[in-house]
């Protein structure tokens, strides 16, 4: 037996070890506060109750909470892996920048006009244009802007790739979040990171060659609503080259069906090098252009916003984004060298 | 849970229902056996005019049990424990409810952190699940229809610690954590003191309504593995269940239906509500699963031994409490 404070709880050092409280076989425990006033007086139960007058401060406590040396001291750095709470791994990030980064620089060349118009700091939703059957867009943004300016790029993206083993969970730690306005939400208010969407979503990559750099439906326009939301500013990115590193020329529905995929292409890569085409990019020149911050003069923090004007504003973004690929396209001499 | 509330000087009296005795010495505690669906319940809420019921036995353990017994404790078990809490004339002013995160789910849909208003996004398959939804609408029904009580539910992720044996806990006690191929999802835990302190903590202040419980942070599952010095056992990402049900046969790992979801997607809760209530964690996830290793350590070292036995005896308690030869506040 031994006597604890019972208004700290603490215990003594003369815990028997090894005892402690278990649950497992109550089901219900049924408690009565003492009303102040009538603590003294003989209630119904008073008469068997052996502690009535036992004090107030002072209680006796038979066993100990836990005995584990862990529960008066924090532990301190207890975890092994540095993946975060979105599944994302700094380690493996600088892992896969190390081999995507001769990809980056010496087969798309990739170059960034507006890149400073990207804050270093706060949140902010980037979104651009998709293409590719399997995008090559999104790999090339998130390094370019995680190598320029240092601070990580949450890539959101359809909860697909969270259904594939190994791939999905390489995603994940390479920085990929499923697409849920609550995670988009989180990533830009509570923790103002940047993250990348495309509005598009399928219907840009599985869309065929003949569509090249027109720009799809931006959904719903969700992603406005969760930038009002989050009080930060959207960023459209226009890119260039992606859509010619792996050009669909026709879907096969059926296929798709089967394998439970979103679609099934069939590209010009995979044409020319068989099932090796499907992880093999040609070589087009990528341009990115990083246009001006869109800020919404709203309130942040409300559950609903107005429909018109988020649907206005995903529309004027759209026409501005499809303005600079035309303006861009115009500029450009040759696929393969820009 | 009694044993924590024993320390508090302002609670008069603990009593204990429970189909088996208590394991633990009791100090206050005035204890009842019962059967498993607390028939016995109303009669003991009219006689003793308590005010406060804590529903700790929900199963979520659905490798213990048989399904039927799943049922007739979960949902036939709640029903009488809130047709007694809800009887005319009682005197029940709180009912707190120990329920499960199980009751999202875990589905590719799912967004990261679920919000406790936020509903799961996938069909409900399991008859865990099933019967921890049923029992969460009847107290919702409960509560709709009694506003005056404050109705408290607990949705606690994955429990660790030396007293309870869940399915997690049984395969890391083993050392062998079945995954799916492929897959490393994220997960939470709740170590068992935090549940305790959860739980004393509702029953210390009223807050209505339901809370996620879970330590802070999330943690891949196979760091889970290498924290508790576990091995990861593979299982094809195709039909998983099939293939580790002679395994279950064979009592090397256990794998539930409802872990199958778990260990392919992972389930994050948002804990925020809890905690702007005034609740503070003792543990995180990883420090869950590191003071559950711990301990599995020792209990390993030691053979098990190292937790003394302790049989309740109804004629010995009943002389200590009760005896006018027992001389009162002496350490005995």
């Amino acid at each position: 037996m031994l006597r604890v404070d019972a208004d700290q709880g603490e215990t003594t050092d003369t815990v028997p070890a090894g005892t402690h409280p278990d649950d497992a076989d109550f089901i219900e425990v049924i408690v009565q506060h003492a009303p102040p006033a009538t603590a003294s007086a003989p209630g119904p139960d008073d008469a068997d109750q052996p502690f009535g007058s036992s004090g107030a401060t002072v209680s006796y406590l038979p066993v100990a909470t836990r005995p584990t040396a862990t529960a008066t001291e924090p532990i301190e750095d207890l975890r092994r892996s540095d993946v975060d709470e979105w599944g994302r791994s700094e380690h493996m990030r600088s892992i896969v920048r190390r081999l995507y980064d001769p990809m980056y620089r010496y087969w798309f060349r990739v170059e960034w006009e507006g890149l400073e118009k990207i804050p270093t700091e706060g949140g902010a939703l980037l979104i651009a244009n998709h293409a590719g059957a399997i995008p090559s867009d999104a790999p090339a943004i998130m390094h370019g802007i995680e190598t320029e300016l240092g601070r990580p790029v949450y890539g959101l993206a359809d909860y697909f790739f969270r259904t594939l083993p190994v791939l999905g969970t390489l995603w994940s730690r390479g920085g990929g979040v499923p697409a849920h306005p609550d995670n988009a939400f989180r990533i830009l208010h509570d923790q103002q990171q940047l993250a990348l969407v495309f509005p598009e979503g399928t219907k840009a990559t599985s869309k065929t060659y003949a569509d090249r750099y027109r720009l799809r439906r931006f959904g719903r326009g969700g992603f406005v609503e969760i930038a009002m939301r989050a009080g930060v500013p959207v960023i459209p990115i226009a890119v260039v080259g992606a859509e010619e590193s792996m050009p669909i020329l026709f879907r096969i529905p059926t296929l798709a069906k089967a394998l439970n995929l979103p679609y099934f292409p069939v590209t010009a890569n995979s044409l020319l090098l068989g099932p090796l085409g499907y992880v093999t990019y040609f070589p087009s020149k990528f341009k990115l252009r990083v246009l001006d911050p869109v800020t919404f003069d709203v309130e942040p923090g409300l559950d609903r916003y107005s429909r018109s004007r988020v649907m206005d504003e995903a529309e004027r973004i759209r026409a501005s984004m499809q303005d600079a690929l035309h303006d861009m396209l115009r500029e450009r001499r040759s696929v393969w060298f820009g | 849970m009694a044993q924590a509330l024993e320390a508090k000087p302002d609670v008069e009296m603990i009593l204990g229902l429970g189909t088996k005795e208590p394991k633990v010495p009791l100090e206050r505690t005035e204890f009842v056996r019962s059967d498993q669906k607390y028939s016995i319940l109303s009669r003991i809420v009219r006689a003793t005019q308590v005010d406060t019921i804590v529903h700790t036995f929900l199963e979520t353990n659905s490798s213990a049990v048989p399904s039927r017994v799943l049922h007739e404790i979960n949902v036939i078990g709640t029903l009488n424990l809130l047709a007694a809490a809800g009887a005319s004339g009682s005197s029940v002013h709180k009912v707190i409810v120990k329920s499960s995160t199980h009751v999202y789910g875990a589905a590719e849909q799912d967004p990261t952190w679920f919000r406790e208003e936020d509903s799961r996004t996938a069909p409900v398959r399991t008859r865990l699940e099933r019967s921890l939804l049923e029992v969460e609408s009847l107290v919702r029904d409960f509560a709709e229809d009694n506003p005056h009580l404050a109705v408290t539910v607990l949705r606690f992720a994955n429990v660790l610690g030396t007293d309870i044996i869940t399915p997690i806990s049984y395969n890391l006690r083993r050392r062998v954590l079945p995954c799916i191929a492929g897959f490393d999802p994220l997960v939470q835990f709740v170590e068992e003191d935090d549940v305790v302190r959860a739980l004393e903590f509702v029953t210390a202040n009223r807050v209505p309504g339901v809370f996620n419980v879970a330590g802070e942070g999330k943690l891949p599952w196979s760091e889970v593995a290498s924290l508790a010095g576990a091995h990861l056992l593979p299982l094809p990402p195709i039909r998983p269940g099939v293939f580790a049900a002679p395994l279950q046969r064979l009592g090397t790992i256990r794998f539930p239906p409802e872990m199958e979801g778990l260990v392919r997607y992972g389930r994050g809760v948002d804990t925020s509500k809890l905690r702007s209530a005034g609740f503070d964690y003792r543990y995180s996830s990883a420090g869950a699963v590191l003071s559950f290793a711990r301990a599995n350590n020792l209990r390993r070292a030691t053979g098990g031994s190292n937790t003394p036995e302790y049989r309740y005896e109804q004629d010995v308690e009943q002389f200590f409490r009760h005896s006018p030869a027992v001389v009162r506040g002496i350490d005995t």
